[in-house]
């Protein structure tokens, strides 16, 4: 496998509190990561880490996280997480920008205004994430008057428009109905063959669907990594074996 | 539901006080420009005046520096600084009004009438606003005091409205690759109507305020483009001559005063206060 | 579509330069403050010793004296204000949190919060109608109302609050054992909420400190020494504000002392209110 994303000796602190113990894993390209434990595990955390979300809590982190061999923890925050995008646990569409411009939202934070430029990048972003035939009549719309599922796939497109190369998900369908989580999970599958995705959930039936490959976290370690059919049948350790049956947590 | 009772009860007390000059004045009273005790006309044109641009000049010159202090406590600050500073700010609007009058007096107006206003008249001396002799006392000491007094009043709420925007807004912006101060725009477009409302409940204060503005502005009605010339407001005329009223006519023009206020103030906060509440509430239910 | 590194540069550059602007507006806020209190305390403290507190104003020329009658009028007509606006703010909290989930109570909420707005001079106008002109004559009294009008907002708010942090497993106990509900909330509700409105009540006392508009034709001003309800009582805020008019330095100086005791006088109840909320917030 190709590694998009090398994380060495990685440990996350919240003021004094260790989040992350000495974490060290390599995330495949062109594939998807589950991440998955139980909560408190620090898996979202380690999502956060990867495009240092984590400092905007107030989270500080040892360790290096490399992609394409180019260290994150150095360097700017604000040019990185253009090629690291990410969605959030709850839909958070601009309520204040309509449809259109919550997807433009990413291309006019950097200077990009003409609209010759971001009427196909929009699009072509809202097909991707499969909301083009549901708004494309009301795109002047507020961002917030559409249904949570919509809402979310606006925030998938709206991080794909800024063009990034991996994809974070941090429980991306846990506040949505059970049909809005199946487009999100078709979804997921279509994006694989172009970008790099690292998914955290606690939901183990997603993990199995839409994964390659899984991580599992427990008390801030990394308890077990590998290709997801492995873990999910015949997994290494007994802690691994007991979560993934549904014996705890 | 005795608050209820009260605000009626206010109203109609100063109704029944305002009636003699409201029978004699009628709406001239709100466009007539003459204030004169002592032939007993009384039109509040230039006390309105006063009200409104002493008001609306402090702020003008209060909002960016209210915004840019909210902005700065709730978003830029680290909690060891933003704890200090925001009790700093509370304490600026603990001070009673008579205070700052007092300072003022004897502190601004000095600082104004020998420094400021010279200078002022030497480098722009040919715009009518800053032309006559420089006093210290008068419009622009009221316009300053008001600006220092409304500041924390403004700042606190807009603080307090930015906070009620949710994180996920912060991150949302953040993770596309904006910069802090990119991430606050968004923030700020989310909380405007908040913010409107803030102002508007600065605005409420600023017209109301009355020591420190009596004790600073001159108190003549006087209806003149400078900001050096004296002037008056609804709130420093009552003040000023409310003992001082020896005749009915007199007294009831005050009271009316007093009533124009009431209802100016009632309607400004009303406003602001249904702005500021939809906005929590908007969040709320998201 | 990596975007210009110009237009990086420059969104780079805006944000240091914004997220300055804002710093440097919180100091341009605090600089007015700086200099109030340096005044108040470098030109107040000339007159702070024993006499100012103990002796009377003296008549114009004769130097020395203190405003014992102005701080004793203060404490006695903010406690008029108190025992009108204490209880009238305290029910009308009650009634928004306990029983406040109507059309009308909204009404309530409103006019309470517009009520905080409206100006405290009007007050005073509302006042000297109310008491003055029935009466005849300046009094304490009137003062004493128009403070406690003036406190009704703050009180009631604090008080809401402050029982809507009561839990409701608390009120459930007391309605389980068949206690009718008006009595579970006076007996039990507003006696765990007790020391949460009591800083409401300490914060709605030292705001009615500072007042002085509302006092100027109510409770209007008195030489001497006077402690009757129905006669004019002296204030410190009335005195400040005749002695910075005065042309005699002598009280101009006063006026600067008269300013500084008022300050610790507010401080002091605040500084109440503070130790009190931290305690409050601590056992929680």
């Amino acid at each position: 496998m190709e590694v998009k994303i090398s994380v060495k000796n990685l440990e996350a602190y919240y003021g004094k509190n260790k989040v992350l113990k000495n974490v060290s894993l390599d995330i495949p390209k062109n594939k998807v990561l589950a991440v998955i434990g139980p909560s408190g595990c620090g898996k979202s955390t380690f999502l956060r880490c990867l495009n240092r979300m984590h400092e905007v809590v107030g989270g500080t982190i040892t360790g290096s996280i490399m992609l394409d061999g180019e260290d994150l923890t150095k360097g700017d925050p604000v040019l990185l997480r253009k090629r690291l995008g990410m969605v959030f646990q709850k839909p958070n569409p601009f309520p204040t920008m309509s449809i259109f411009n919550n997807v433009a939202a990413g291309l006019k934070l950097n200077g990009v205004r003409s609209k010759k430029i971001l009427t196909p990048v929009v699009e072509k972003c809202l097909k991707q994430a499969a909301l083009w035939d549901e708004v494309k009549d009301n795109l002047d719309d507020s961002g917030a008057n559409i249904s949570g599922g919509q809402q979310q796939r606006l925030c998938i497109a709206r991080t794909l428009a800024v063009d990034p190369e991996v994809i974070l998900m941090d429980e991306p369908a846990s506040a949505l109905d059970p049909i809005s989580t199946t487009k999100i999970e078709d979804l997921i599958f279509e994006l694989k063959k172009n970008y790099t995705i690292v998914i955290v959930t606690h939901n183990m039936q997603q993990a199995a669907r839409v994964s390659d490959y899984t991580a599992f976290f427990y008390l801030g370690e990394l308890i077990e990594f590998d290709t997801t059919t492995k873990i999910f049948t015949s997994p290494a350790k007994k802690q691994t074996e007991d979560y993934v049956r549904g014996r705890f947590g | 539901m005795s608050v209820f009772l009260l605000v009626l009860l206010m109203g109609y007390e100063m109704y029944l006080g305002s009636k003699p000059s409201i029978e004699k004045f009628g709406w001239g009273f709100l466009t007539s420009s003459t204030w004169d005790p002592v032939q007993e006309i009384f039109g509040a044109l230039p006390v309105i005046y006063g009200t409104v641009v002493s008001s609306l000049l402090a702020l003008i010159i209060t909002l960016p520096l209210s915004i840019g202090v909210a902005i700065f406590l709730a978003e830029t600050a680290p909690p060891w600084l933003e704890k200090p500073l925001s009790f700093l700010v509370e304490l600026l609007a603990g001070i009673p009004s008579v205070v700052y009058g007092l300072w003022g007096i004897f502190v601004l107006v000095p600082f104004l009438r020998d420094t400021v206003e010279p200078y002022l008249s030497d480098k722009f001396g040919n715009l009518p606003f800053f032309t006559g002799a420089p006093y210290g006392f008068g419009l622009l000491a009221a316009v300053l005091i008001l600006s220092i007094m409304v500041l924390p009043i403004i700042a606190s709420i807009s603080r307090d409205v930015l906070r009620s925007v949710p994180q996920s807004q912060r991150e949302a912006a953040l993770a596309l690759g904006a910069t802090k101060w990119q991430a606050t725009k968004i923030v700020l477009k989310d909380a405007m109507p908040g913010i409107f409302g803030a102002t508007m409940l600065g605005l409420g204060r600023a017209i109301g305020e009355t020591m420190a503005v009596t004790m600073v502005i001159g108190n003549r009605a006087l209806i003149s483009p400078s900001l050096f010339d004296p002037s008056y407001t609804m709130a420093s005329v009552i003040a000023n001559e409310f003992t001082e009223a020896t005749s009915q006519l007199y007294l009831s023009s005050l009271i009316e005063l007093a009533l124009v206020l009431f209802v100016i103030t009632i309607i400004i906060n009303g406003l602001a206060r249904l702005l500021v509440w939809s906005m929590e509430r908007r969040w709320k239910a998201s | 579509m990596t975007p210009s590194k110009f237009y990086t540069v420059r969104k780079k550059v805006t944000n240091a330069v914004m997220m300055s602007l804002t710093f440097v507006a919180t100091l341009i806020a605090i600089i007015p403050l700086v200099f109030i209190f340096y005044y108040t305390i470098s030109k107040g403290i000339t007159y702070l010793n024993l006499d100012f507190f103990i002796q009377m104003p003296k008549p114009v020329g004769e130097s020395g004296g203190g405003m014992a009658n102005a701080i004793v009028g203060t404490l006695i007509l903010i406690g008029l204000g108190g025992t009108i606006g204490i209880p009238v703010g305290i029910m009308t909290g009650t009634y928004l949190s306990e029983f406040g989930n109507n059309k009308f109570a909204s009404v309530v909420r409103f006019l309470t919060d517009v009520l905080s707005g409206i100006p405290s001079i009007v007050v005073g106008v509302v006042a000297y109608t109310l008491i003055v002109v029935p009466m005849k004559k300046f009094s304490a009294l009137a003062g004493g109302v128009a403070l406690g009008i003036l406190m009704i907002p703050t009180i009631t708010r604090t008080t809401e609050e402050m029982i809507k942090l009561v839990p409701h497993s608390i009120r459930e106990a007391g309605l389980a054992l068949g206690i009718p509900k008006w009595k579970t909330t006076i007996r039990i509700v507003l006696r765990t909420a007790w020391k949460g409105i009591a800083t409401g009540i300490l914060l709605g006392l030292s705001r009615a400190a500072g007042e002085t508009a509302p006092l100027l034709f109510t409770a209007l001003g008195n030489r001497f020494w006077s402690t009757k309800i129905m006669e004019p009582m002296a204030s410190l805020t009335v005195y400040i504000y005749d002695y910075a008019k005065a042309p005699f330095e002598d009280w101009n100086q006063q006026a600067w002392t008269a300013a500084l005791v008022l300050i610790l006088l507010i401080s002091i109840l605040s500084l109440t209110f503070r130790i009190i909320t931290r305690s409050k917030y601590k056992t929680n």
